[in-house]
């Protein structure tokens, strides 16, 4: 009988090491299974089956390992090695080669298409910045929507109601007759790519962006992405330099090669190269954002409240000058994004600690600020008129206030345990439209409001 | 009886709900308690309750703990929240309006079935 339990035990811990390498599965989802395993076979062996036959029996009824991993990681997709997971025994998978090879030559015809213009005159430079300024998006984003499409796998049909939207993109961005040294040419410039962002996005859900998960990963691929283009970017400026240095040696100026080729080229690619990256190595800097919020959250939460003592303290108001209404959108921006990939890193199981805390308390401070800056603000346009960028201004500022009062309500919420996480991850993957709309109607209409000056 | 796979599934919530509103309970006990409450032939893999769980506890309708149990091992025990009962308050709704509209449609095929009341077939 010894010997009996014995074996159990060792087959018990043969499969224990099998299921922990099916990767969607956690240390405790593992010995939760294992209870359930061990229930199993003491009733079977109550029945009078044997131990190893029991054993056999227990580990059948638990079902496919496979399926089950598989569960567990769509469930835990927090879990980011669900794409491993998903992607192993995924039928449509790409093979990682044709995957380089279709990066490369899109990350080519992106550079291409950057330095194309200058065929018909349009050199980058004094003179076309304008026309730059109106494309600038149109030169990268479509490529990355190529890319995400065919990753996922979508048609033809699919893609090709994305890329509709680039066009119409492009037809309205060099058909408004926007007027020279206006404001609505620079803020329809800036807020197009947040708009195509929605496209990217719809490409990289494979049109399943109607799901809060597949809404949250996007939100962790759009963070990913953007420290793997910071990382890019800086190790391009390194080359840069070297480059120019080298070529000073031998008595050459690479002055034009860097500004004409290496740099745009440079910029357009690593948007691709930086994507491409983020999808074959999920687990490489998966952590990153994460780290970085922890690191600056409480920093954020220590200037802020210290701003606020020091404005109560001395009675200081706030100076209005041209930039602090950005000022004050950069800061929610900023706010708003720690929250956001707080939440998107956050275990939804776990219960509120000193962190979420923190983070309520970076919120609230910012709220305040905000209105402090709001009330200011409305005085100035109630007394000077709306102008285009103070209009854009302002409705960013509201489209962002209102997501983050919300946020601190449904946070506050969770802290005293009346709703569980997943409200506030609601909340947040459901507004992400909002940005979208609210930066296409300021390419859309606002030129037409402000008659494009 | 095979049972689609699609309505076990669908069933899975308000079942494991159900039971949980009875008294809090544990993976395995669950099983048991589906098997007894359909006479054994409802037939789940056993795995696939956990990832259902793990589910209903994201969405706050279950809450788990581990405790010791009677057997000397840790378990993890989940038990019905407030949120819980009102989501199977509206299951409950959800899945008497589809029996009782599967129940007038299996009288009414019955009905054809039987030929004195289908007098145009006469």
């Amino acid at each position: 009988m010894a010997a009996n339990t014995e074996a159990l035990e060792r087959h018990i811990a043969e499969w224990r090491a099998y299921v922990v390498r099916g990767r969607g599965m956690a240390g405790s989802d593992v010995e939760e299974l294992e209870d359930h395993l061990r229930d199993e076979i003491g009733a079977l062996t109550a029945s009078g089956l044997a131990a190893d036959e029991a054993f056999l029996v227990a580990v059948k009824r638990i079902g496919s390992l496979n399926a089950l991993s598989r569960e567990f990681a769509r469930e835990h997709s927090e879990r980011l090695w669900r794409q491993l997971v998903l992607g192993a025994d995924d039928p449509g998978g790409k093979s990682p080669r044709t995957e380089t090879a279709v990066v490369m030559v899109l990350a080519a015809a992106a550079a291409v298409a950057v330095r194309l213009p200058e065929l018909f005159g349009l050199g980058l430079g004094p003179g076309s910045e304008e026309f730059y300024a109106r494309n600038l998006s149109l030169f990268v984003l479509p490529f990355l929507t190529i890319y995400l499409a065919w990753k996922r796998g979508l048609g033809a049909a699919a893609l090709a109601r994305l890329l509709i939207a680039f066009a119409a993109a492009a037809v309205i961005m060099n058909l408004y007759p926007f007027q020279l040294q206006g404001q609505t040419l620079p803020l329809a410039a800036i807020h197009l790519p947040i708009a195509l962002w929605l496209a990217v996005g719809v490409a990289y859900t494979g049109f399943r962006w109607r799901e809060s998960s597949e809404r949250m990963h996007f939100i962790r691929f759009s963070g990913e992405l953007f420290i793997y283009y910071v990382l890019i970017a800086l190790g391009g400026a390194v080359l840069s330099l070297l480059t120019a240095g080298m070529f000073r040696a031998i008595g050459l100026d690479a002055e034009e090669l860097i500004s004409r080729w290496l740099l745009p080229c440079g910029a357009v690619g690593a948007v691709l190269v930086g994507a491409w990256l983020v999808e074959m190595k999920p687990g490489v800097i998966e952590n990153m954002a994460p780290v970085l919020t922890r690191v600056f959250t409480p920093l954020f939460v220590l200037v802020l409240v210290t701003f606020l003592a020091t404005m109560v303290w001395t009675g200081r108001g706030i100076v209005l000058e041209r930039e602090v209404l950005i000022g004050f959108d950069l800061l929610l921006v900023v706010v708003l994004g720690l929250l956001l990939y707080a939440v998107s890193a956050r275990d939804p199981l776990a219960p509120p600690g000193l962190f979420d805390r923190l983070q309520l308390t970076l919120v609230v401070s910012a709220l305040v600020v905000d209105a402090v800056a709001l009330a200011a603000i409305a005085a100035r346009i109630s007394g000077f008129g709306f102008t285009p960028n103070r209009t854009a201004a302002l409705g960013e500022n509201l489209v962002l206030l209102v997501n983050l009062a919300w946020s601190a309500w449904l946070y506050s919420r969770f802290l005293r345990g009346r709703a569980p996480f997943s409200a506030l991850e609601r909340w947040q993957t459901s507004y992400l439209p909002v940005y979208a709309v609210w930066a296409l109607a300021v390419v859309i209409v606002f030129p037409l409001v402000f008659g494009f000056a | 009886m095979d049972i689609n796979k699609d309505l076990v599934a669908a069933s899975a919530t308000p079942l494991v709900l159900a039971i949980l509103a009875e008294a809090d309970s544990y993976g395995y006990a669950i099983l048991k308690r589906v098997s007894e409450l359909s006479g054994g032939r409802l037939e789940w893999s056993d795995g696939m309750l956990y990832p259902v769980l793990h589910r209903l506890e994201r969405l706050g309708y279950v809450s788990g703990t581990w405790a010791t149990s009677d057997v000397g091992r840790r378990r993890k025990y989940y038990r019905i929240t407030q949120r819980g009962r009102e989501q199977l308050d509206a299951q409950r709704r959800q899945w008497q309006t589809v029996d009782a509209a599967l129940r007038n449609v299996w009288s009414v095929l019955a009905a054809h079935a039987t030929p004195d009341l289908l007098p145009q077939e006469c």
